[in-house]
């Protein structure tokens, strides 16, 4: 196995410079994507690689960006699209629900939108408001986006390949907080042949309870199930959040007649609601218990002393696995 | 086409002629000697204040991110002296000078930036959340262009309730190119509102330059579309800016209109404090340190006799003294209790609130 280590930024880095080399319709573009290679770094060494015409350094104007990759997309270009921080995309959401979204079925199939939208989202790094966010609900309610995130540098690698190889648009989220996180990716092989990003991942087998998670809280939820000795929990990484792999979810929950969902973003109408209803739905007769959601209480992203407080943790999440265990 | 060129930094040489054919008096146009100094002094305190929360920043004191006015004193000091108490300020998130020029006590502007419950915003806000209502400062933001239509609204409530505040907007040169702007711009002039839109133009947006991003680059001229007014300023004279942002000030209170203001400095260091501007030459860098505001005020200050070892010497110490002070009242201040998380999210008590949500074993009474 070729098994570079790489950090979850310079995988996501990695598999990008790998899809502008196969295919010269990519291009990279957002607010100081170019000479500084990013906020974050992500798209460092591509401007000077691949040139100031593939990687475009815009102006400060969302909407513009996300609005000019759709006219690129719509003559064959694939645009990946960067905007700096969760809380910087609504000026683009415009462009993003009502055209991105949705001209593929105004125009009957006939208009193709491969468009990524990269966003660095969630806490954990001592940021503030509009640098902290998890907005994933927002365009998982959203039919004809499909929603992404990653928990590992050697997914990074890969679904950013497969995003920008796929034909509709995909907003791809990066937990900022594990841009450093660091691990062996293997590189070989092609987007075909690594893990579909639709699917889920069962990343921990377990009997007692199923305990879904995704992007930043996997780490989370892995260790919450390393410190529960008493129970035995699978975790699984969602990977895709829209659409959702719920055959993966269904059948592990089947199993151990037990779910906690878990992510950042607040609770109310979070994508916890909506794996819960489903779940309840298709798994009624197996539940053991209901299902448990723990998220981000419904308050703006608080300033960065209380995000200890905020976050969801170790201790909420195993609070929530005891929960299921009241019933 | 248009003139792209940037405005021609006169720096030292150009500051030293001028002094040259001046005697103290002449030079400074009869300015009350004390009134410069006084502007001199603030200049100075924002320079200290920014540099003491760089420091406080660096070591882990203050959180989130922190964007310094340094290289912007002069503009600040300038557009504060032209408003009146009454008026009402919206700024970027680049604001901390503004809010202590605007009234805000430097004491409770480090304890924002620290998170302390003592801040102006409560400890909530942080450095780019200042709110002060009591200064009519109403709110640095962090989201490049929130605050314009917002500023517009308020000069719109302005002209309802028949007084006669104005409304100043700040904000930097890139945020002339997102769509906010635009249609603040239409708005306030199609509806004769009187704001003052300013733009700071440190010549560079992160790390992108003007020329790259505005397709007029002129950024005075980009009112022009919505029939505004608009200026350029040496946003590094504290009198220029002063004198030309009373006149827009004054006229957009009686005229009931919209100017637009741009202001030029240069950006001392980089885009926020974690930003160690790599993507600067070192000319560039240099260019900056040659445009000090502070360092070209003194200089006419000394020339022109105002400005003595003695008094430099006194205004330094108690600036020092006052930043000193501002940070220990910050230190010393608590934290925001962590109940206090669910107190402001609605003005009234909510079902369902968020505190009894599952999974809740921190906050459980
Ligand atoms: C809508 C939005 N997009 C991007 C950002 C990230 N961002 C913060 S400041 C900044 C540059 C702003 O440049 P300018 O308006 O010139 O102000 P300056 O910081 O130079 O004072 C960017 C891109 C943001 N805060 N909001």
């Amino acid at each position: 196995m070729s098994g570079t280590e790489l950090t979850l930024g310079k995988a996501i880095n990695a598999g990008l410079r790998r899809a502008m080399e196969n295919d010269p319709k990519v291009l990279v573009m957002g607010e100081d994507v170019g000479r500084l290679g990013g906020v974050f770094r992500v798209t460092d060494g591509l401007y000077k690689d691949f040139g100031a015409d593939r990687v475009i350094d815009t102006p400060l104007a969302e909407s513009g960006i996300i609005g000019t990759a759709i006219g690129l997309a719509l003559r064959g270009y694939r645009p990946v699209c960067e905007i700096q921080f969760d809380g910087f995309f609504f000026p683009a959401a415009d462009q993003t629900f009502t055209q991105l979204a949705k001209l593929r079925a105004r125009s009957e199939g006939r208009l193709s939108l491969p468009v990524v939208i990269r966003i660095p989202y969630g806490g954990g790094i001592g940021a503030v408001e509009h640098h902290s966010e998890s907005p994933e609900a927002y365009f998982t309610h959203t039919a004809g986006l499909r929603v992404v995130t990653v928990a590992t540098p050697e997914d990074a690698y890969w679904m950013i390949q497969q995003a920008i190889a796929c034909p509709d648009p995909v907003v791809f989220l990066e937990p900022k907080r594990r841009y450093w996180d660091k691990a062996p990716v293997r590189t070989d092989g092609s987007v075909d042949t690594a893990t579909p990003m639709g699917e889920a991942r069962i990343v921990r087998p377990g009997t007692d309870v199923t305990l879904v998670a995704y992007g930043p809280m996997v780490k989370v939820a892995l260790h919450a199930a390393e410190a529960d000795t008493e129970r035995s929990i699978e975790v699984i990484d969602l990977r895709s959040l829209s659409p959702v792999d719920y055959d993966t979810v269904y059948e592990s929950v089947r199993r151990t007649g037990r779910l906690v969902v878990t992510h950042e973003a607040p609770v109310t109408s979070g994508l916890g609601a909506e794996i819960a209803a489903r779940v309840t739905e298709a798994c009624f007769y197996h539940l053991e218990a209901p299902v448990i959601r723990v998220g981000g209480f419904d308050t703006p992203y608080p300033p960065s002393r209380l995000e200890e407080y905020y976050l969801p943790d170790l201790d909420r999440v195993l609070d929530g696995v005891d929960r299921t265990f009241a019933y | 086409m248009a003139d792209t060129a940037k405005p021609k930094a006169t720096g030292k040489t150009g500051s030293r002629r001028r002094a040259a054919r001046n005697n103290a008096d002449s030079h400074f146009n009869g300015e009350k000697p004390e009134v410069l100094l006084d502007y001199y002094r603030q200049m100075l305190l924002i320079r200290r204040f920014e540099e003491r929360a760089a420091q406080a920043y660096t070591q882990a004191r203050i959180g989130g991110y922190c964007h310094l006015n340094l290289g912007e004193e002069a503009t600040i000091v300038g557009l504060m002296e032209a408003l009146q108490e009454r008026d009402y300020l919206f700024t970027n998130y680049r604001e901390h000078g503004y809010a202590i020029a605007k009234g805000t006590h430097p004491r409770e502007v480090m304890a924002e930036l620290y998170g302390r419950s003592t801040g102006v915003s409560k400890g909530w806000g942080g450095s780019m959340h200042l709110f002060d209502a009591r200064t009519r400062l109403l709110g640095g933001y962090g989201i490049v262009g929130g605050q314009l239509p917002l500023a517009v609204g308020a000069a719109l409530a302005i002209t309802y309730r028949g007084s006669d505040e104005v409304v100043m907007c700040q904000m930097g040169d890139g945020t002339t190119n997102i769509g906010a702007f635009h249609e603040s711009l239409n708005i306030a002039s199609l509806w004769n509102l009187p704001v003052i839109f300013v733009v700071i133009n440190n010549f560079t947006g992160m790390g992108t330059p003007v020329e790259r991003s505005s397709a007029e680059p002129e950024l005075y001229k980009r009112g022009s579309a919505y029939r505004i007014e608009g200026v350029r300023v040496d946003g590094r004279d504290v009198l220029a800016v002063r004198d030309t942002a009373t006149t827009l000030v004054e006229r957009a209170r009686s005229e009931h209109r919209p100017f637009l203001l741009e202001a030029f400095s240069y950006r001392m260091k980089g885009h926020s404090v974690v930003d160690p501007a790599k993507y600067r030459t070192k000319e560039e860098a240099e260019e900056a340190l040659a445009n000090d505001p502070i360092a070209m005020f003194e200089e006419r200050l000394t020339e022109a006799g105002i400005l003595t070892d003695e008094i430099k010497k006194e205004i330094a110490e108690s600036v020092k003294a006052e930043v000193a002070d501002a940070a220990d009242f910050a230190e010393n201040s608590p934290h925001p209790e962590v109940s206090t998380l669910f107190d402001y999210t609605y003005a009234t008590p909510v079902a369902n609130e968020s505190r009894r949500m599952p999974a809740d074993p921190v906050f459980a009474e």
